[in-house]
């Protein structure tokens, strides 16, 4: 056991298990916009798939990585606006057009890999572009800090910022507050004339947008070709670390960290003979435990909120 | 006719289902008063609100508002000519500031950004100048309800409102807030605002309205300057006959112990003070005293619904420590509960489902499995008549039904099982003058049967009219005993609910009437 615990201990454990909460991150906070505006995005996994796979083919068939990033994005745009569409406009359930939307993805970005490139399960026949890795200046210098947080893909940068824009969105501007307040209540909002359907979405929108980042890191940084289900549940656990996130962009992301850390040490356990198949539940198992710990952490914490909220009223 | 800020004439609404809500109804308001709106549960007042308020629009009829001919489509649009409402379910953000709340949909700030100190400023300013004491930088969701309602004023009168609705503002408050609330309206009336009064509590309307208008059935019944009428004047002209405000009541013959509680705590924390009572066979025991002093937790006690650590509970000599609700309910519990919505019914489920939804597991009701559906049938239909409820049909989901309404199915359900202990709290709140007397004569009558009746209830009409005995609570515990309710004055029971004044714990012992083994 020894060689597992130098292994978690290393330089390389801390870099791999911030570059596996990219994907998790994006969506987790893909997730935290639209949960906050009252509606569940539960087809994050789909939209991070269809989008790992156009931006593979954009980027292919262009010869330019703006483009294949671009054709990403509209597609969780656009899967992000069928969604909106059926649920706030059809009225259908969120829950399950989000789940309709995960099925199709899974058959068809299999459908279409196949139809271009006639593979079925990689795209390895194409030559996707793929986000650059860039190493900062002086940060990298730092003995073992620079190591870990220099020479990461543009992507996790990328979601580190998306961290501070979507907090700084969500609690310091006017639509993050009109999202707040239309997740909370809707008929308040509605009430001093919030259009709460708009709202919800602009904010399932820029789930979609956030999904789509996550998806690109899969197959455009992390591999650099797109494989069938490369997902593997990853907007799933994204769903788990909004809700360990207890509704901030910054708790999210510590949780989303948490599940990065699992999926390395998944990583890493692999090599100490342990069965694969084993290994692999980690960051599922991961997932379970932390959602468990979280229900009892905030039943204890609302019992003594509320205790110290009477013991305030109580004394005149 | 200038001097009137709003005239509604003639309005007739009839909802797609054919239902007639307001017919050929006329009410005029004039600039600066405070104008009472009346007429039992049903009678229309929402639905002509709901007109002005642009949330329904009128078959026929024509609004004036300022002199000018307006046509409220929506909300937004009522809100832009100068109209606000405060609703009776408070339209606020729980987890935003009071002054977030306030600003909500019109927020200060440039290119998206949300400058929260002109927020509070601004908010400040509008508490400042209507002279309201609350801090703006609270969350909604710490408020006391008095302090909800005065956001709910505050987000109108931010809006430019001239012309307030105040929908049944004192049903939730406790009569310090209603006080408070009064002061409040009368500084707005002196500032020029307008403001309509929701309400079918005579005395309220009495005391700080210059007219009022009735409606029943949907029509207008007349506007009366409030002065020159009576409560039973006012009260005829709601429900179309004379009504008992004061109930007739035989002598009370008090039997054997029912329920016999012993120093049961009134709150979970560990020096709270504790309750100690018997109730007996054809007795009915109120509890009066300002909401929040423990009525909820002795109710939900007693209930099965708050489990309690310390002292005991026996119903008929059994202790409930531990009992599931369904237990204690075979044991001879009836409960109505102070929440109706959450407790007391499933809004979504239909009438029929609620009358039996306590009792649907008992054996008669069933054969070979499957529910008797023509007995049960029979029995709603026995049961709607009996207690005069206002449906279209027994399957009709009681959500539909007005809030009276709603309540005499609960009551139907609780009063029709012969259960020898009645469990009633705020059993009338926020019901119309006609419910209300139909609910206090069948508790009287239940326990002239021989029921064991406690009634906790804020409204203190309420418990001493209709108790036998009274018990009074305070932020203390409890302050005062009464053997013989009839006997109390308005103004000793106030000092001892606020408690100025506390008995001997002798004189409470007067409650206990068995020695406990």
């Amino acid at each position: 056991m020894p060689e597992v615990l130098r292994s978690i201990f290393s330089v390389d454990f801390v870099y791999s298990a911030l570059r596996l909460t990219t994907p998790v991150l994006f969506a987790a906070l893909g997730s935290l916009v639209a949960d906050r505006a009252g509606v569940t995005n539960i087809g994050l996994e789909g939209i991070m798939l269809f989008s790992a796979l156009t931006g593979v083919l954009g980027s292919a068939y262009s010869g330019s990585l703006f483009v294949g990033m671009l054709c990403g994005l509209v597609t969780g745009l656009f899967i992000a606006l069928i969604m909106a569409y059926f649920s706030l406009q059809m009225k259908a359930d969120i829950i399950l057009t989000g789940v309709a939307m995960n099925l199709v993805a899974t058959g068809g970005t299999v459908f279409i890999l196949y139809s271009i490139c006639g593979d079925k399960s990689v795209s390895t026949s194409l030559s996707s572009l793929v986000f650059p890795t860039i190493e900062i200046p002086l940060i990298r210098d730092i003995p073992v800090l620079g190591d870990i947080l220099s020479g990461h893909n543009l992507l996790t940068y990328l979601s580190l910022v998306a961290v501070v824009v979507v907090w700084f969105f969500l609690e310091k501007s006017k639509p993050g507050l009109r999202i707040r307040s239309v997740g909370e209540n809707a008929h308040a909002a509605e009430s001093v004339g919030i259009h709460v359907r708009r709202v919800r979405y602009g904010a399932l929108l820029l789930s979609g947008a956030l999904a789509s980042f996550g998806g690109m890191f899969l197959s455009m940084g992390m591999l650099t070709y797109f494989s069938k289900n490369m997902t593997a549940g990853r907007g799933y656990i994204a769903l788990a670390a909004q809700a360990l996130g207890n509704g901030s962009a910054i708790g999210t992301f510590f949780a989303s960290l948490v599940f990065g850390c699992a999926e390395a040490l998944s990583v890493s356990l692999q090599g100490v003979g342990l069965p694969p198949q084993f290994v692999q539940m980690v960051p599922y198992v991961a997932t379970i435990l932390g959602l468990v710990l979280y229900a009892a952490l905030r039943k204890n914490t609302k019992k003594r909120v509320r205790k110290h909220k009477r013991r305030k009223r109580g004394s005149p | 006719m200038s001097d009137y800020i709003l005239s509604m004439e003639h309005i007739t609404k009839v909802y797609p289902n054919g239902f007639v809500a307001n017919r050929d109804v006329s009410l005029s308001v004039e600039k600066g008063e405070i104008h009472a709106l009346s007429g039992e549960n049903g009678a229309g007042k929402s639905t002509l609100m709901k007109v002005l308020f642009g949330e329904e629009q009128p078959e026929e009829g024509k609004i004036f508002f300022e002199g000018r001919e307006i046509h409220p489509e929506n909300s937004i649009s009522a809100i832009k000519m100068g109209i606000g409402m405060v609703h009776q379910h408070f339209m606020l953000v729980p987890s935003l500031t009071v002054a977030e709340n306030i600003v909500l949909g019109m927020e200060p700030g440039r290119f998206g950004y949300f400058n929260k100190r002109e927020a509070f400023r601004r908010a400040s300013e509008i508490i400042e100048k209507y002279r309201f004491s609350i801090d703006p930088r609270e969350r909604v969701e710490n408020l006391p309800v008095g302090d909800k309602q005065k956001v709910e004023i505050l987000k109108a009168l931010y809006r430019g409102a001239k012309l307030l609705i105040l929908d049944e503002p004192t049903a939730v408050l406790t009569p310090q807030e209603t006080e408070e609330l009064f002061v409040q309206m009368n500084l707005l009336k002196a500032q020029g605002h307008t403001l309509i009064f929701i309400s079918h509590k005579l005395r309220e309307i009495k005391q700080i309205c210059e007219h009022i208008t009735v409606l029943r059935g949907g029509r207008t019944v007349g506007t009366a300057r409030v002065a020159d009428v009576t409560e039973q004047e006012i009260s005829r002209m709601m429900v179309g006959r004379d009504v008992m405000l004061e109930i007739e009541k035989p002598p009370a013959h008090p039997g054997k112990t029912v329920l016999q509680v012993r120093d049961l705590p009134l709150s979970d924390r560990p020096d709270a003070p504790t309750i100690s009572f018997d109730i007996r066979e054809g007795e009915i025991l109120g509890v009066a005293g300002v909401e929040g002093n423990g009525q909820s937790e002795l109710a939900m006690s007693i209930a099965g619904l708050l489990p309690y650590k310390t002292g005991s509970i026996r119903l008929k000599g059994k202790e409930l420590r531990g009992l599931s609700v369904r237990k204690i309910r075979a044991l001879g519990l009836s409960h109505i509960s102070e929440d109706r919505m959450s407790y007391g019914c499933a809004a979504d489920a239909n009438i029929e489902e609620n009358l039996f939804s306590t009792t649907i597991y008992q054996k008669k009701y069933s054969r070979f499995g499957l529910l008797r559906g023509k007995l049960l049938d029979r029995r709603t239909d026995e049961l709607i008549r009996e207690y005069r409820i206002k449906c279209s049909e027994k399957k009709e989901p009681v959500r539909m039904l007005s809030g009276g309404n709603i309540q005499k199915v609960v009551v139907a359900r609780e009063f029709s099982g012969n259960t020898p202990m009645i469990l009633a709290n705020q059993p009338t709140r926020g019901i119309d003058v006609g419910a209300t007397e139909f609910i206090r004569n069948k508790l009287v009558d239940l326990r002239t049967n021989g029921a064991a009746v406690l009634l906790i209830s804020a409204d203190l009409n309420e418990v001493l009219e209709v108790s036998d005995s009274l018990l009074v609570l305070s932020s203390g515990g409890v302050s005062a005993y009464f053997a013989d309710a009839a006997q109390v004055e308005e103004d000793t029971l106030g000092e001892y609910m606020l408690g100025l004044r506390q008995m001997t714990a002798q004189e409470i012992g007067g409650a206990v009437h068995e020695a406990s083994d």
